[in-house]
């Protein structure tokens, strides 16, 4: 079974299709690139796959069941465009309070090791708006793996992100990879993502223009799918 | 709905008010109130042709929910404006009587004070719609309020009948029964009232969809 | 039993966020406070009128008041995306409802005691006289504005003009809850016991209460996902 299944899925807004007849999966165990320039509906996929917004029509499955779901809700971490941790707690109060949504066995414990990991355990007892723009960045890495979710869908996880961070979110993926689990990424930073991938999906105007594996080429000259799949459509 | 049919339903609307207006000069003028009273046969009508109103937002917001398909929001949203519309002239005929009879331009009578209250729920529901630019998003949002407000109708006018006899003010009309005469005015005119607001809602939902198409046109041709 | 320890985690974040810096629950006070001010300058303040308008006077207070804390409610998820992050939480929409539903009543029950006091010096009124009924009336009146406008909090969180549209929406709704609740407050500070009379407003309260409620857990989903 697929860790991610996408089935002729269209995602409308009032009568405009964003996302059209989307057909896609990701192994267990693989990492799938979303690619496709600004506006081809790469966040709206994401979110819909994430459980956010119900697809017009469609199915979507998180190793098998509906995204919605609370098994599947458990398994799966998201990482958007906001960091989601509170200002005004403690970087441990806010993952402890992660832990206990998720029914972790013991939330505290959990906390203060992905604050250890992520490299903030000295900050630990600090609220979050004191911190720099890195720390929160790692925070939320933090709070998304938290739980151990077995498939991870990431939104442009690399933009805006310092040095240190692009490097924990890295190994943390690379060790996860390793571990069994399953990406899926959207993504501009193609050199950082294509490393990573073993798949790729092309994304233009909400529709797939090109799914497949992850070659070398690709990884060498990224510009290379967007050339020969990419615009004109 | 086609437009021969709409004409006919407009014409037959108008052909029964018109000959209940004709109907109602020759009627006798009632004991206490004199010809004034006479504004009951569009008073009262109008509310209940409003309250029908209300209940096909409920179902069409209901069936949106269920299905997902716009035709039942475009209805929801065109039969609760008609409703508000019909609403407004029982509020303004309840002043106009009220005005004659007392001398004053608003009383706080139970049945005017609980459709005041019922205007403002739907004044609301529009109003959260003209808040909502996303078309799936407002519509959903819309059906869910739709669903709360109908649900406070009955405890609306329960509530404020239980606190009228409690603080009793002057009554526009006890509630006793009609003469044969009069009630059969009163009938034909609660369906000269249901038709044209069933033609009132054709219209308004004609509208709507084609705003609607307008809308994903324009989004269409943006994204190209 | 999971689901209630969920909702209890909720609450006491929103609790927790809301104590340590205060935004919501100061402005809420200091509006009850002004307005109880400007009412002074509006009325006759013979003991006997006070008393009769006091039911009215003091949930108009709370109302008004109470919608700030409520507008917070949802209105704290939006920085930083939260909600995206509460939403994929394994956790029932009802769960996140209900206990975002307790934090706020919490909250606004704590500014209406401490209204009660200020109003009763104020007005040189004695309100104590039926207390067990009044907090019985007040615990009954707050949960109906809690349900309601935490609904509505959702609803309108990520609309345009939300800190207009929560109270266009919410106070119609509220209409038969506060006129029950005046009622009773009104006749309860002027020492009157809870009788034949006015038991249907408490009937009516409870029955609000209990529709709102599951109407409100059935459709919060809806509202949060769509």
């Amino acid at each position: 079974m697929n860790a991610v299944a996408v089935d002729g899925v269209w995602k409308f807004y009032g009568d405009f299709p964003a996302l059209r007849n989307i057909r896609l999966e990701a192994p267990e165990g693989g990492c799938l690139a979303l690619i496709g320039r600004n506006g081809a509906g790469k966040t709206t996929l994401l979110r819909t796959i994430a459980g956010f917004s119900r697809p017009g029509k469609g199915r979507i499955e998180i190793f098998g069941k509906e995204p919605r779901d609370i098994q599947a809700r458990r398994r799966m971490g998201y990482i958007g465009h906001g960091i989601s941790v509170y200002d005004e707690l403690s970087a441990l109060e806010n993952l402890t309070l992660y832990g206990k949504l998720y029914s972790l066995p013991d939330p505290h414990r959990a906390a203060l090791e992905w604050l250890e990991r992520t490299g903030l355990a000295r900050v630990a007892h600090g609220l979050v708006r004191e911190f720099s723009r890195g720390m929160r960045q790692r925070l939320a890495v933090a709070r998304a793996f938290l739980h151990e979710p077995s498939v991870l869908l990431l939104d442009e996880p690399f933009t805006a992100l310092d040095d240190r961070a692009i490097a924990v979110l890295q190994s943390l993926l690379r060790d996860g990879l390793a571990q069994g689990k399953t990406i899926v990424m959207s993504t501009h930073q193609l050199r950082e993502a294509l490393e990573l991938a073993t798949h790729v999906a092309l994304l233009n105007r909400g529709q797939v223009a090109f799914l497949g594996p992850c070659t070398p080429e690709m990884v060498s000259d990224p510009g290379y799918v967007y050339a020969r799949y990419g615009e004109g459509g | 709905m086609r437009d021969k049919i709409l004409y006919g339903i407009g014409a037959i609307a108008l052909a029964i008010i018109v000959r209940n207006l004709l109907v109602m000069t020759t009627l006798p003028e009632e004991a206490q109130q004199g010809a004034i009273f006479k504004i009951i046969f569009f008073h009262v009508p109008v509310a209940m042709t409003a309250m029908m109103c209300a209940a096909a937002a409920l179902i069409a917001s209901v069936l949106f929910l269920i299905t997902r398909n716009f035709k039942y929001d475009s209805l929801a949203v065109s039969v609760t404006e008609v409703g508000l519309a019909f609403l407004a002239a029982n509020l303004v005929t309840g002043s106009i009587w009220g005005r004659v009879i007392w001398g004053v331009w608003w009383v706080w009578d139970a049945r005017l004070t609980s459709a005041l209250i019922c205007w403002l729920l739907y004044a609301g529901y529009l109003m959260l719609r003209h808040a909502i630019e996303e078309p799936t998003q407002r519509a959903t949002f819309a059906a869910v309020f739709s669903i709360f407000a109908f649900i406070d109708v009955p405890i609306v006018f329960f509530s404020i009948k239980w606190w009228r006899t409690q603080h009793p003010q002057p009554v526009f009309w006890g509630g006793g029964s009609f003469p044969p005469d009069w009630f059969a005015v009163f009938m034909w005119n609660w369906l000269a009232m249901v038709l044209l607001g069933i033609l009132l809602t054709a219209v308004r939902l004609r509208q709507e969809n084609a705003q609607r198409e307008i809308d994903s046109l324009r989004r269409m041709a943006h994204a190209l | 039993m999971r689901f209630a320890r969920l909702v209890w985690v909720v609450t006491v974040k929103d609790l927790r966020a809301e104590l340590r810096t205060k935004e919501a629950i100061n402005a809420s006070l200091g509006f009850a406070l002004v307005i109880l001010i400007l009412f002074s300058f509006a009325f006759e303040r013979s003991i006997e009128g006070v008393r009769e308008i006091s039911g009215g006077l003091l949930w108009i207070v709370f109302a008004f008041a109470g919608t700030l804390i409520l507008n917070r409610s949802f209105a704290r998820e939006l920085p930083n995306d939260c909600l995206d992050a509460l939403i994929a939480a394994p956790i029932p929409g009802s769960a996140l409802f209900l206990g975002k539903a307790f934090a706020n009543f919490v909250l606004v029950l704590a500014v209406e005691l401490v209204s009660l006091p200020i109003f009763g010096i104020f007005y040189n009124v004695q309100w104590t006289q039926q207390l067990p009924e009044l907090m019985l009336v007040l615990l009954l009146g707050t949960w109906g504005l809690t349900v309601i406008g935490t609904i509505f909090s959702a609803l309108t969180v990520n609309i345009r003009l939300r800190e207009v549209m929560l109270p266009m929406l919410t106070y119609p709704i509220m209409v038969p809850a506060l006129l029950g609740a005046m009622q009773l407050t009104s006749a309860l500070v002027a020492g009157t016991p809870i009788g034949p009379d006015t038991s249907s407003w408490l009937k009516m309260l409870i029955g609000f209460d209990l529709i709102y409620t599951a109407v409100s857990l059935v459709l919060v989903e809806t509202v949060l996902v769509g």
